[in-house]
């Protein structure tokens, strides 16, 4: 059986758990803990605090893994374990609430200092009143136009796929520029 | 027990309020990066500070301050060597060049600014000795330490930020792609601008700190301005061995059969 992963990031509360589970086959094995910090439990009740782990089988001879990273930088030690070996990774920022957006910025450089494999933006929650314009948030998050950047709605299906194709090309792409 | 430890564990934030609750007298010896500073405290006030060689001496500090200029600082050194700081003190007050008020807030200016480049130091030894006093040539001042402590804490709040926002200095730094860009229109002070010179997808920032003799937290602050101001971004170091994964990513070195592997990808995506 062979194995490929993709890694599925972001700041806390990006969206990344329910991205998952929006097309993983299986239950998420999820690693979440009660929320401990008062301002944080305001947002939700559980956090990922090592992974998420998502699997989609793509036949008898290949399953793809979705990882998920924890949010919150004081568990950031296990971003470059999670990193090791991805196709590719997509990072989750919550347009509706740009107080992330620097954070997402600094996850995104992170990650791309790890292994500079191809990567998508996912504007998650654009169905939320106030979520930021796609192009607002280009702006802000400093991604030149060669960056893919998406608008997702993590807890509906299409919307995930369409972002994870939309990677798959990319990697499609890189691979036959030979870059 | 004896007060000793590592910054790591023990800030100097924490040590001053130590010193400070306790009326401690005595001196904090702080090994740092590459350096070794001693400040000491009597009843826990700030006496006097050092760091390494650095000449603390009363014409070394009104040099600094531009109290005395280069030609009178000169002939301290050679006429006046000999004599405790003390004297010369008194001897300036006598002369009507300056008075003990100008002496007392320089000296204070001078201490200050050591401790407060205490601060950034984040890793090194320390230990208290309370037989260890400043030298008896030196004149010593008596400083609440309250505010020290609140400016501390205020850099060490800085200092969190700027490492999140900076995680790793072995990054190199690039200007950004903007036609419209133009560095000889923006105003930068000039250890703004000694940092430009460097920017080159060459140099780590590290590098950059080394060469233009700045600590970890002074290149963080320039690099986090101008990362603000959208003039450079950071990058990977130039030349550097791209990171080759640990891991494979494909479980295949055969390009064709990567490129088939990523279709058969695209397809059960597609189905899903």
């Amino acid at each position: 059986m062979q194995t490929v992963k993709m890694v599925v990031t972001g700041p806390f509360n990006a969206g990344k758990t329910e991205f998952i589970r929006s097309v993983s086959e299986i239950d998420v094995v999820s690693t979440e803990r009660k929320i401990s910090s008062a301002s944080e439990r305001k947002m939700k009740e559980a956090t990922t605090v090592a992974m998420d782990f998502g699997r989609i089988t793509v036949d008898d001879d290949l399953v793809l893994y979705l990882f998920g990273t924890p949010g919150q930088r004081r568990f950031d030690f296990m971003w470059e374990i999670l990193s090791e070996g991805m196709l590719g990774f997509i990072v989750m920022v919550d347009s509706s609430r740009p107080e992330t957006f620097r954070e997402a910025r600094s996850i995104l450089e992170t990650f791309h200092a790890y292994a500079p494999t191809p990567y998508v933006v996912a504007a998650n929650k654009q169905d939320v009143k106030d979520a930021w314009d796609i192009e607002d948030m280009r702006h802000v998050l400093r991604l030149d136009s060669g960056v893919k950047l998406l608008s997702c709605v993590a807890h509906d299906r299409s919307s995930v796929k369409a972002i994870l194709l939309e990677l798959l090309y990319s990697i499609l792409a890189k691979m036959e520029t030979g870059e | 027990m004896a007060l000793r430890g590592n910054l790591r564990d023990f800030t100097i934030t924490q040590l001053l309020n130590l010193i400070n609750l306790a009326h401690k007298t005595g001196a904090l010896v702080v090994e740092g990066p590459g350096q070794v500073a001693m400040v000491a405290f009597r009843e826990g006030k700030l006496a006097y500070a050092q760091v390494d060689q650095e000449d603390s001496s009363l014409a070394a500090v009104l040099h600094k301050a531009n109290k005395l200029n280069s030609g009178q600082y000169r002939s301290i050194q050679q006429r006046a060597a000999h004599i405790s700081d003390k004297e010369l003190g008194l001897l300036l007050i006598n002369a009507g060049y300056l008075s003990q008020d100008d002496i007392l807030v320089n000296l204070q200016q001078h201490y200050t600014d050591i401790v407060q480049r205490l601060f950034t130091w984040v890793e090194g030894l320390f230990h208290f000795d309370i037989d260890s006093l400043p030298p008896d040539e030196r004149i010593c001042i008596r400083l609440d330490l309250e505010d020290l402590i609140i400016e501390g804490s205020r850099q060490m709040r800085e200092w969190e930020q700027l490492q999140d926002e900076i995680p790793s200095l072995d990054m190199a730094l690039k200007f950004t792609d903007r036609p419209g860009a133009n560095l000889r229109n923006i105003n930068l002070n000039v250890e703004e601008w000694r940092v430009v010179s460097y920017i080159n997808p060459r140099n780590t920032i590290k590098q950059i700190a080394a060469t233009t003799k700045m600590n970890d937290l002074e290149i963080r602050k320039i690099v986090f301005g101008l990362l603000q101001a959208g003039l450079i971004e950071i990058t990977r170091l130039e030349g550097a061995a791209p990171q080759a994964p640990s891991v494979r990513v494909f479980p295949t070195q055969d390009k064709e059969e990567q490129k088939s592997l990523v279709n058969r990808l695209i397809t059960r995506i597609r189905s899903l």
